[in-house]
């Protein structure tokens, strides 16, 4: 019962609990009241003065009253309404004591103290109140609330003992934006300076006022002027970086709101140009580099982007399941004195390192092999790739072996990994990571990637990190701020192109629970990233799949003047500003053919010939689809190529719908297909070169005709040659040949014949190797985005299966090639 | 890459057979598929068949390193242990010592284990025996189990004073060795003088008498 003396407590007797806490608000209050005395007059704002008129006027005894009772200031003694103020002391004490007894307080008296002891419990709540009431005059409801209101300053400076809880609490929130209007002012810029005092100042006056205030006081800054060139020219010879700082931010605000905040007859570029040359000199970036950034990011992420560049990343660490796990991990390392914590809900490995008095990469753990220094970023591609166990996988740019020992984790130590990596100097430290961290399933080769199929293939998954230029890691190297040109670029460009394909060509698509491929690079920019991926689906048989990370911003669709496939959106781009990772890019490929959609048009003379033919091949198929009788079908072929003959032009546009219809629908149902479909099977595979070139046709028409005649034949040739093998693999090999003889002959008016002159026959490649996109080859070439809207692209559409038959088809479809050709 | 033959499997097994003694036998049969060995840039590197297989496709001036490297021949076929052996020697090894948090540091970054930094020691281990040095978080369940490669050597009779000897042809063979040699692990910068890779750690070893002698090999 009571209290127990408790002796360690002993020095807290004498003046109690209050006591110390009215010291301390005394204390905090002479901070603060030699200032307000000084401003007192200034801090007055307009509303302010008016009360203060009031209260002269309407009210004199109202201060007597409150100065008789002594030196104990009554909750609420002043009151915001100024006649309400006048009458208060009795009711207040009154409402106060109810409130208390409301309460179940001790204490039933609404002394002063007990008003303190709320002090916490009610101060806060109370400014909120306030705040969120802010026109207190009209408040008539809170007169009785403990005087809690404004009482004015002025008039309770003097004796800053018995202030009431409120009154402190609205005191200390004032100071507290005093200091924060220093702080502000601090980084300004000198000029700056004065100006943000006085708005310092300025600040508790119009503490009561609405925020419109405080807006309108931003309004009235000075607009900024752009310096004139000359002017300009003088910084660049030694630029004050404060300055150069304050434009920055300046421009930025004019170009957010440029059409008010522009100076008379400047233009945006003029501004963007300003912009550009601050910020290189601030960030110290190389004019190409930053550059490119503006290009990359809108004004605002710009320069969030270039702060987080100049900060390191955090430093984290992967534990090494095979060895032990991620509790007993970070158990260990606290307990030698290494400050961690998870590092984040997508990864149940990772762990992020605020300090550590020991070095992190020399713990007895580190040398155990438990875990492994590795950014963030770096552990988004493996967990994109899945490797499941029991898979053969590539790591085709494998070093420093972060990646690929987290494979070998991920796959439990089965399986086999290669890792190869073109730098010998590098693989050395594969060598001894991988062996560190006890994988045991790793072959480790030195091979230039490129030459990747040939040396082994058929790999359940891929994973490549390309080589790149670095611009995602600026802050581990910031030498990539100018030595990086935009032949640096392109040269990692075409670099990563030639890696990707040998990449897709290792992977075996037809792999049980494979045939993935991540394609990473620690770039942002994105010639080295959507350009490649874009590259690598036209020319390959593969498409892109989600990651499976559900973070990190969308790839570009579209960037600048260029055009990416759609699917684009699946893949991932990560940003140091907005994950604070290494920025990084991530794209997943499911590749569904192993055939190379390249080698089919690789040498144009032999290939081109039968593109032109395929068209009736297909002319032929659509009614045998539609009617679905096998019996009718040479008559209705028949038939058909009669009408084309007579209309060629006009059946143009038609022959497209028919063909694209032939291709969805017939490869959708090709489960249903009968003997003589079979055919017409083989002939779908070469669909969408023709497809493609079909929608060409209407523009050159004209132009083709010439070639026509002398095609003909060595197209025939041609023809018979590519397809009489495939065709003889087929079951119904009798109908087949025969039909597309025939077939082949008669049209070559009607047909395009753009492929006998060499850009067609570019053309033709590009087109074929969009195989798997047909849609997007269709908007290409009809030049327009409004393709879709043209009949052919919206009878096309209507005749799609949905998107899972259309790839089973498309798989099925794209398969064939490797049969057929 | 090849095969060890006759003679180097012999040299071989007797060296690792110092360490985990008639276990080795567990090495080489084991029940989840077939292990083998092969040389490959005078490396023994321990391997699965699975591995080996895909491995044989590549070249072997391409070929860096497969499996678990074991350690290597020298050029008067000696064979040499290297610490990356030690995922598999350390569950069978016969004898142990464990060491003192204490001295755990200092003894991966190179220094000797004096009596005092020293936990436990199976028994009746003799002079020169192949010995597993963990630290005393050994536990089978806990995951932190620094194990090292070393010689003991007993001085003074009966009385156990140990002297974790690094010696010369180890080169240090704590798992330091992953920050100091990292050269070395792999085939062909082996020659290269192989230390100072990892600033404050690549203390240069300074051999001592007993280093030299091939008492623990």
């Amino acid at each position: 019962m009571g209290r127990k003396l408790d002796p360690t407590k002993k020095e807290k007797r004498g003046p109690g609990r209050k006591a110390r806490k009215q010291k301390g608000a005394e204390t905090e209050l002479a901070k603060f009241l030699p200032a307000g005395g000084d401003e007192n007059s200034k801090r007055l704002s307009s509303r302010a003065r008016k009360r203060a008129a009031k209260r002269r006027l309407g009210s004199a005894e109202a201060p007597e009253t409150n100065k008789s009772p002594g030196a104990k200031p009554l909750p609420g003694k002043l009151p915001k309404g100024v006649s309400a103020g006048a009458v208060q002391t009795p009711g207040k004490k009154e409402a106060l004591s109810l409130f208390n007894i409301a309460r179940g307080k001790k204490r039933p008296a609404p002394t002063h103290s007990s008003a303190e002891e709320e002090e916490d419990s009610e101060g806060d709540g109370v400014v909120n109140q306030e705040d969120l009431w802010g026109s207190e005059d009209s408040d008539a409801g809170m007169i009785d609330d403990y005087g809690a209101g404004s009482n004015s300053e002025d008039e309770d400076e003097d004796d800053g003992e018995e202030l009431l809880p409120i009154e402190r609490a609205a005191l200390k929130q004032k100071a507290q934006e005093a200091v924060a209007g220093d702080q502000w002012s601090e980084a300004e810029t000198d000029e700056e300076e004065e100006e943000e005092q006085v708005s310092a100042e300025s600040g508790p006056r119009e503490d009561e006022e609405s925020e419109g205030g405080l807006q309108i006081n931003v309004d009235e800054e000075e607009p900024f002027l752009l310096p004139p060139a000359g002017e300009v020219e003088q910084d660049t010879q030694a630029p004050d970086l404060q300055r150069v700082h304050k434009r920055i931010q300046d421009i930025v605000g004019v170009l957010r709101d440029f059409g008010t905040q522009r100076e008379e007859g400047r233009s945006r570029s003029e501004y963007l140009q300003r912009l550009r040359k601050d910020l290189a000199t601030y960030y110290s970036y190389g004019d190409f580099l930053l550059g490119k950034l503006m290009d990359l990011f809108p004004l605002s992420e710009l320069v969030e982007f270039l702060e987080a560049n100049e900060v390191p990343r955090p430093i984290t660490l992967r534990t090494n399941t095979l060895k032990t796990r991620r509790r007993d991990l970070a158990q260990a390392l606290i307990n030698r004195g290494v400050n961690l914590d998870p590092l984040g809900k997508w990864s149940k490995t990772g762990l992020v390192v605020y300090d550590s008095s020991v070095p992190i990469g020399a713990t007895p753990e580190y040398l155990a092999g438990h875990y492994m220094l590795q950014g963030a970023s770096s552990m988004l591609p493996v967990m994109a790739l899945a490797p499941q166990e029991h898979e053969r996988i590539l790591d085709m740019c494998c070093a420093p072996g972060g990646k690929t020992s987290y494979i070998a984790q991920l796959m439990k130590n089965t399986g086999v990994i290669l890792a190869n990596d073109a730098n010998a100097e590098r693989l050395k430290s594969v060598v001894g990571n991988l062996h560190r961290l006890g994988v045991t399933n790793a072959i480790i080769s030195h091979y230039d990637g490129r030459q990747f199929p040939k040396v082994v293939g058929g790999f359940d998954r891929v994973l490549l990190d390309a080589p790149c230029s670095g611009t995602g890691v600026i802050s581990k190297d910031p030498a990539v701020k100018t030595n990086k040109d935009e032949k640096d670029i392109l040269r990692c460009a075409h670099l990563q192109k030639e890696l990707l394909l040998s990449a897709i060509d290792s992977v075996n698509a037809t792999s049980k629970t494979g045939g993935y491929l991540v394609y990473c690079t620690c770039s942002i920019m994105v010639e080295e990233n959507e350009w490649v991926v874009d590259y690598a689906l036209k020319k390959r048989n593969v498409r892109l799949v989600p990651t499976g990370l559900d973070f990190g911003q969308e790839g570009f669709t579209r960037f600048r003047e260029r055009r990416f496939h759609p699917t684009l959106r699946s893949t991932r781009r990560f940003y140091p500003h907005t994950h604070n990772m290494d920025g990084f890019f991530i794209a997943k490929f499911k590749k569904f053919s192993n055939s190379i959609p390249q080698s089919q048009t690789g040498n144009s003379v032999t290939s081109t010939p039968t593109n032109p033919d395929l068209p009736n091949m297909n002319g032929q198929v659509i009614p045998m689809s539609e009617s679905g009788s096998p019996s009718t079908k040479k008559a209705g072929q028949a038939k058909q190529r009669l009408q084309k003959q007579q209309h060629p032009k006009k059946s143009s546009f038609q022959k497209q719908n028919g063909i694209s219809k032939g291709t969805d629908t017939e490869l959708s149902t090709v489960s249903a297909v009968t003997k003589a479909q079979a055919s017409s099977k083989l002939q779908d595979s070469s669909q969408p070169p023709e497809t493609a070139a079909v929608v060409r046709e209407p523009k050159e028409a004209g132009k083709l005709k010439q070639h026509s005649p002398k095609l003909q034949s060595s197209r025939k040739a041609a023809f018979r040659k590519q397809h009489a093998p495939p065709k003889a693999m087929d079951t119904d090999l009798p109908a087949a040949p025969s039909l597309s003889k025939t077939q082949a002959t008669p049209k070559p008016e009607d047909r395009d014949q753009p492929f006998g002159n060499t850009t067609g026959a570019e053309k033709v490649k590009q087109q074929v190797a969009e195989q798997p996109f047909k849609k997007a080859a269709f908007q290409k070439q009809n030049g327009t985005p409004k393709g879709p809207k043209t009949p052919t692209m919206s009878s096309r559409s209507s005749s799609q299966p949905p998107p899972a038959k259309r790839r089973k088809s498309q798989s099925r479809g794209g398969r064939q090639p490797a049969l057929t050709w | 890459m090849r095969p060890l033959t006759e003679e180097e499997t012999r040299v071989m097994f007797e060296k690792i057979a110092k360490y985990i003694g008639e276990n080795l036998q567990l090495l080489v049969d084991r029940p989840d598929g077939t292990y083998c060995f092969r040389l490959h840039n005078d490396r023994v590197y321990y391997v699965s068949e699975k591995i080996l297989k895909l491995a044989a496709n590549i070249s072997g001036d391409k070929l860096v390193s497969l499996g678990t490297c074991f350690g290597k021949f020298t050029k008067t076929h000696k064979f040499r242990l290297h610490i990356t052996a030690l995922d598999y020697l350390a569950p069978y090894a016969k004898y142990k010592v464990w060491i003192k948090p204490g001295a755990e540091q200092s003894f991966l970054y190179g220094n000797h284990v004096l009596k005092s930094g020293l936990g436990r020691i199976t028994e009746n281990t003799s002079q020169y025996q192949g010995v597993v040095v963990y630290s005393m978080a050994d536990v089978p369940l806990h995951p932190q189990g620094e194990k090292d490669l070393l010689n003991t050597h007993c001085l003074h009779g009966g009385e156990i004073y140990l002297h974790l000897i690094l010696t010369s042809a180890y080169n240090g063979s704590t798992i330091t060795y992953y920050i100091r040699n990292e050269m070395d692990i792999q085939g062909p910068g082996a020659n290269s003088p192989s230390t100072s890779t990892a600033g404050a750690l690549s203390r240069p070893h300074t051999p001592t008498p007993q280093d030299s002698v091939s008492v623990s090999l």
